[in-house]
């Protein structure tokens, strides 16, 4: 048992699992104030059902035996898994449990910016349910598993550009596509409370030094090091953000700058413990005008993904997974020659869009099948608002009748 | 006969009609904060992520409400013009004034009817 590393490893854990509140204001405050609560509900119930999967079978899925594919049924109800092990003991170590348990309750999370103001609250928790089962458990296996054909393979994902992120975005592709577009946005929606959204950027941002800087699994320079391309990432891709919407229309957006920075953050994740400060610092950059750009057009190809999270998250994964690539120290980067990495996260990537795409489409379409569930929610309840509708609480209580 | 008052201006105004509608002795008034557009237009602000900007007819501006007897209207009407312009010769957006005739007005606490109604009493 290795003190020092645990020490960091749990507090890193605590660290991500607090990324996922951020998200929710972070979310919350992009919506209309009807639906605040609801977006809010979104992240925070996922850690409690998410917590539940992982412990009684979602780990063993993803990190049990040596399979290409998928884990197997050792670690159930997280038997087998040890608490005096420190995180180099590899997967029967409770410390990489409990970190890993809060990267797979971020992720379904992120989806939920796609499906914003119109979704079932019902389906979406037995959603989870099934997606973290289903899509998050194999990929997660594939990328990190003992065994897993993408890190056979050779590609590099250092904190999960593919499993947490580029899937996020393509399972957020497949849920804004088949539960519809919200009704009666035409116009823009103006986010209802922009300092909720530049302080949910804040929990994130702080989080994240947990995401990156702990999954090296140790306290160490190479956690120092993701630490700061972490931090340098975040800040350069806001001030990009920033830049560009003055450039575009004279005005300095907030949210604008905390879209950035979540950028950043999202690109320097699969990068963090192979590229220098110079690196970080172009990740960065890259990632907030590729996001800026997609966000402009994203809604010329007809889904409604409400919180742009294709946008930020699969566009800012994809350039990240293959920034690592180009950016990576030690020759085996691009900027030393080498194609290989390249060729081997460009496989990651594909793979991943294309497993999270179809898979989620499928679930989701089974759902909106089963009597009694359904992805829409009704026309008047969506007219009224999620939060009196599906949870019978009001975010903001000011006509003074109590 | 009574009539009512009702005034939108800027809100960085209020304060300054309030104050003078009070140094005239008129000291019954509402306000609210509202939004609209007059020929001062609306507002140009951001949708979305912060990379479009979109228009909307939601200028703030403040509503004032307050009815007060006849022979009073001319020198509320003036305080409120002389205290919410915001230069000497005004700007757009200065505002409006809505005067229009009530039918009858009554106090709560004594049942008090029209211009006794309006008009300070000390109870007993």
């Amino acid at each position: 048992m290795d003190s020092g590393n645990i020490a960091w490893m749990l507090m890193a854990s605590a660290l991500v699992l607090f990324m996922t509140p951020g998200l929710a204001f972070f979310y919350g405050g992009l919506v209309r104030g009807k639906n605040a609560i609801n977006m809010i509900m979104y992240s925070f119930t996922a850690m409690g059902v998410v917590s539940v999967v992982w412990l009684l079978w979602g780990y063993s899925l993803a990190f049990g035996g040596d399979g290409s594919f998928i884990g197997n049924f050792d670690y159930l109800g997280f038997q087998n898994v040890d608490p005096d092990i420190g995180p180099d003991g590899g997967y029967n170590s409770m410390t990489i449990a409990v970190f890993q348990m809060m990267f797979a309750i971020i992720t379904p999370a992120l989806i939920t910016g796609a499906i914003a103001e119109r979704f079932k609250f019902k389906t979406y928790l037995i959603f989870l349910v099934i997606w973290i089962t289903v899509v998050y458990a194999p990929i997660a296996h594939w990328v990190w598993g003992d065994g897993g054909w993408v890190l056979e393979m050779g590609a590099a994902d250092f904190a999960g550009g593919t499993v947490v992120h580029i899937n996020a975005g393509m399972a957020a592709i497949a849920a804004a596509w088949l539960v519809g577009k919200r009704r009666g946005v035409d116009r823009g929606v103006e986010p209802h409370n922009v300092p909720f959204v530049i302080l949910g950027a804040g929990i994130l941002w702080f989080g994240w030094f947990g995401f990156n800087a702990g999954s090296g699994l140790a306290a160490d320079g190479v956690a120092v090091n993701a630490f700061l391309v972490t931090n340098v990432a975040a800040g350069v891709a806001a001030l990009t953000w920033v830049v560009l919407s003055y450039l575009q229309t004279g005005k300095m957006s907030a949210v604008g700058a905390a879209t950035g920075a979540v950028a950043g953050l999202v690109a320097i994740t699969p990068a963090a413990g192979s590229v220098g400060p110079m690196g970080g610092l172009a990740v960065g950059f890259g990632a907030g005008i590729l996001t800026y750009i997609a966000v402009l057009y994203r809604h010329k190809f007809g889904f409604d993904d409400a919180l742009e999270v294709f946008a930020v998250h699969g566009i800012g994964g994809i350039w990240g997974a293959l920034a690592t690539a180009i950016f990576a120290v030690g020759g085996v980067g691009v900027i030393d020659g080498e194609f290989e990495l390249l060729g081997d996260n460009f496989v990651a990537v594909v793979a991943t869009m294309g497993y999270s795409f179809i898979a989620t489409l499928v679930i989701l379409k089974i759902l909106d099948l089963v009597p009694g569930l359904g992805l829409r929610a009704e026309e008047s309840d969506e007219s009224t608002g999620l939060d009196i509708s599906h949870h019978g609480e009001r975010a903001y209580v000011s006509d003074g009748a109590d | 006969m009574m009539v009512k008052i009702e005034a939108i201006v800027r809100p960085e105004k209020i304060n300054d009609v309030t104050a003078a509608l009070e140094s005239i002795g008129c000291g019954g008034f509402h306000f609210v904060n509202v939004t609209g557009q007059g020929q001062q237009k609306g507002v140009e602000v951001f949708t979305g992520r912060g990379a479009a900007l979109t228009h909307r007819s939601s200028l703030p501006k403040t509503l004032l409400v307050t009815v007060v007897p006849e022979e009073q209207k001319e020198e509320v009407l003036q305080t409120i013009i002389a205290s919410a312009r915001s230069s000497e010769e005004g700007t757009i957006g200065d505002g409006k004034i809505f005067v229009s005739a009530i039918a009858e007005v009554i106090r709560v606490r004594t049942g008090e009817r029209d211009l006794d109604a309006l008009t300070p009493s000390n109870g007993e």
